[in-house]
């Protein structure tokens, strides 16, 4: 066998291999598509397409005794204020540890990132007692003040892009006489931006997806996120229920995070490399 | 790092200002929780009655309790299986995607979708993939003229549910192992193979080795998020009354301070998965020192 010839055929078990495999991954999502357009009388169909198609189950999602609007709006602002929170203040630490010289920088940088060992669970029990204590439970506050106080992650990410932002120019604004504050803002903030994209990115998924913690925090229907919303939906359906209704529930919660994905992609995968590979 | 921009006069002030939210966050958010959580964990609270001392009983309890050791089995068995699961299959997806065959961004695209969307969304059609009488893959297994598989029942759950969480989590780690692999020089492979190495071996002698830092990282997120799995196994395999077919850790802990209101033992089991996982770091640092190869 020549090495042209066993070149082919390894790129041809290849294809065929990550045909397969993209198979299962987009397989689901194929499902769920179909299965939302069908009658509720087709939900266990085995067909990919609809024996008949129908809005109705959209038209069911959006009617007042779901309220699916209004765990989408939930989770839409919570989601947004976790993001711009995290964005400003893990930006704010950032700066200051890649750029500002000052005692106890490095212990204080050694000190954030040691946090990122500790499990959600333990600080969770104690945010959640303080939050009662404050009657802010069923509201969306616990959500999204804590992602005002900065994160270890996120800070760790911008401080690694702000690292290699030139030097000369910090130089060049201090002769200028720019202060601390306007070279962060004028210029960090906007060389940023490509870290600071892929931060918004995966804050706002991770806050989009979360479910511990609204299941905590706003734990009954239908004030909530759509997270919790359609786990509570699901545990209806022992009693019967439609899940042609139950896609079109996910579908629609699944769509904002697609369109970023496939807006975005290159922010989302050159963030995920960002902070895999400069440790 | 000499070079540092040095804040003058007022300017000390801002900088302080900046870090504030920073300061807040480690010193209540974490040290706060830390200390918190410690100190719940010797106490008996329901939030309801005022809180007394339980002395160490929260701590013998997890060595005593059926329902928590079964808990620690649990993630234990869930960590064994997932971690090598998701490390292997991405990387073996990595290495295919790495050949410079044409649609690749097709590809990447199909096999990070689920790592973009939220786990309850996609766990609801896994329930319908799963289902024992009405469920897609059974189904499918009739049709090959095998036996229907009941796949959420306790003796197949924690099954079904790894293979869910590996399928959620092959996106990132292939990412990561791609950023790793297009690392590699390919004149390595280019010498290789004028010396007449086989794939095969130009795979475990050149690729294996420079991709370990990956390889490690990617172990250790993988064992981070095996501890924390809870979406899927939450809308999978969840019963009556909070309970569940594959109860592990992070699910006990919920369910032990949000259903029965007992915040004392839940916070021992955070700070026993907090010791767990920190051990297991300290084992994986350990490795790193030895076995990963950094150029």
């Amino acid at each position: 066998m020549t090495h042209q010839n066993q070149k082919s055929i390894l790129d041809l078990v290849s294809y065929a291999l990550l045909l397969l495999g993209a198979v299962l991954m987009v397989g689901p999502f194929l499902w769920m598509l179909s299965t939302s357009f069908k009658l509720p009388s087709d939900q266990f169909s085995k067909t990919l397409i609809p024996p008949t198609f129908t809005l109705d189950n959209f038209r069911e999602l959006f009617s007042v005794n779901i309220n699916f609007l209004l765990l989408f709006w939930n989770s839409a602002y919570i989601s947004i204020l976790i993001t711009v929170g995290q964005l400003l203040t893990c930006a704010m630490a950032a700066f200051c540890f890649a750029v500002v010289k000052f005692k106890g920088r490095d212990t204080l940088f050694t000190a954030l990132l040691l946090t990122l060992l500790i499990p959600p669970q333990v600080t969770l029990i104690p945010d959640f007692i303080i939050f009662k204590y404050l009657r802010l439970i069923g509201t969306s506050v616990p959500l999204w003040l804590p992602a005002f106080w900065g994160g270890a992650f996120g800070t760790f990410l911008l401080r690694q892009y702000f690292l290699t932002i030139p030097r000369d120019l910090v130089d060049a604004a201090r002769v200028d006489g720019a202060s601390l504050v306007q070279i962060f803002w004028k210029i960090y903030m906007p060389l940023g931006k490509p870290a600071l994209a892929a931060l918004a990115i995966f804050t706002f998924q991770g806050a989009w997806n979360d479910l511990l913690h609204p299941l905590v925090y706003m734990p009954s229907v239908p004030n909530t996120t759509l997270t919790v919303g359609l786990a509570f939906f699901q545990q209806q359906m022992t009693h019967g229920g439609k899940f042609t209704v139950l896609m079109a529930g996910a579908l629609i919660s699944i769509l904002p995070l697609l369109i970023v994905f496939f807006f975005a992609q290159k922010q989302f995968i050159e963030g995920i490399a960002l902070s895999g590979v400069k440790r | 790092m000499e070079y540092g921009l040095k804040p003058l006069g007022r300017e000390r002030f801002w900088l302080w200002a900046l870090l504030t939210p920073t300061f807040i966050g480690l010193i209540f958010g974490a040290l706060g929780s830390v200390i918190a959580t410690v100190v719940l964990s010797f106490a008996k609270w329901d939030l309801l009655t005022p809180p007394s001392w339980a002395g160490v009983s929260n701590y013998v309890e997890l060595f005593k309790d059926e329902k928590i050791l079964l808990s620690l089995t649990n993630t234990i068995k869930f960590t064994a299986m997932y971690v090598p699961g998701v490390v292997i299959i991405s990387l073996f997806v990595a290495v295919l995607m790495n050949r410079r065959i044409r649609g690749v961004g097709l590809f990447r695209t199909a096999y990070f979708l689920p790592a973009v969307t939220s786990a309850v969304a996609t766990a609801l059609v896994w329930n319908m993939i799963y289902g024992r009488d009405t469920g897609i893959l059974n189904f499918i297994l009739e049709r090959l003229g095998l036996q229907p598989v009941c796949w959420l029942c306790t003796e197949n759950a924690m099954y079904a549910v790894v293979i869910v969480n590996i399928w959620g989590a092959i996106g990132e780690g292939m990412i990561i192992f791609l950023a790793g692999l297009t690392a590699i020089p390919r004149e390595y492979y280019e010498a290789a193979e004028m010396d007449g190495a086989s794939g095969f071996h130009q795979f475990f002698r050149i690729t294996v080795p420079l991709v370990t830092p990956s390889i490690f990282f990617q172990t250790l997120i993988s064992t981070i998020n095996a501890f924390q799995a809870y979406d899927y196994i939450y809308m999978l395999t969840r019963r009556g009354q909070g309970d569940s077919s594959v109860p592990v850790v992070v699910f006990s802990i919920y369910r032990n301070a949000w259903n029965f209101f007992n915040y004392g033992g839940a916070s021992a089991q955070a700070i026993e998965l907090t010791v767990l996982v920190a051990l297991l770091m300290a084992f994986y640092f350990w490795l790193e020192r030895r076995y990963v190869v950094y150029e």
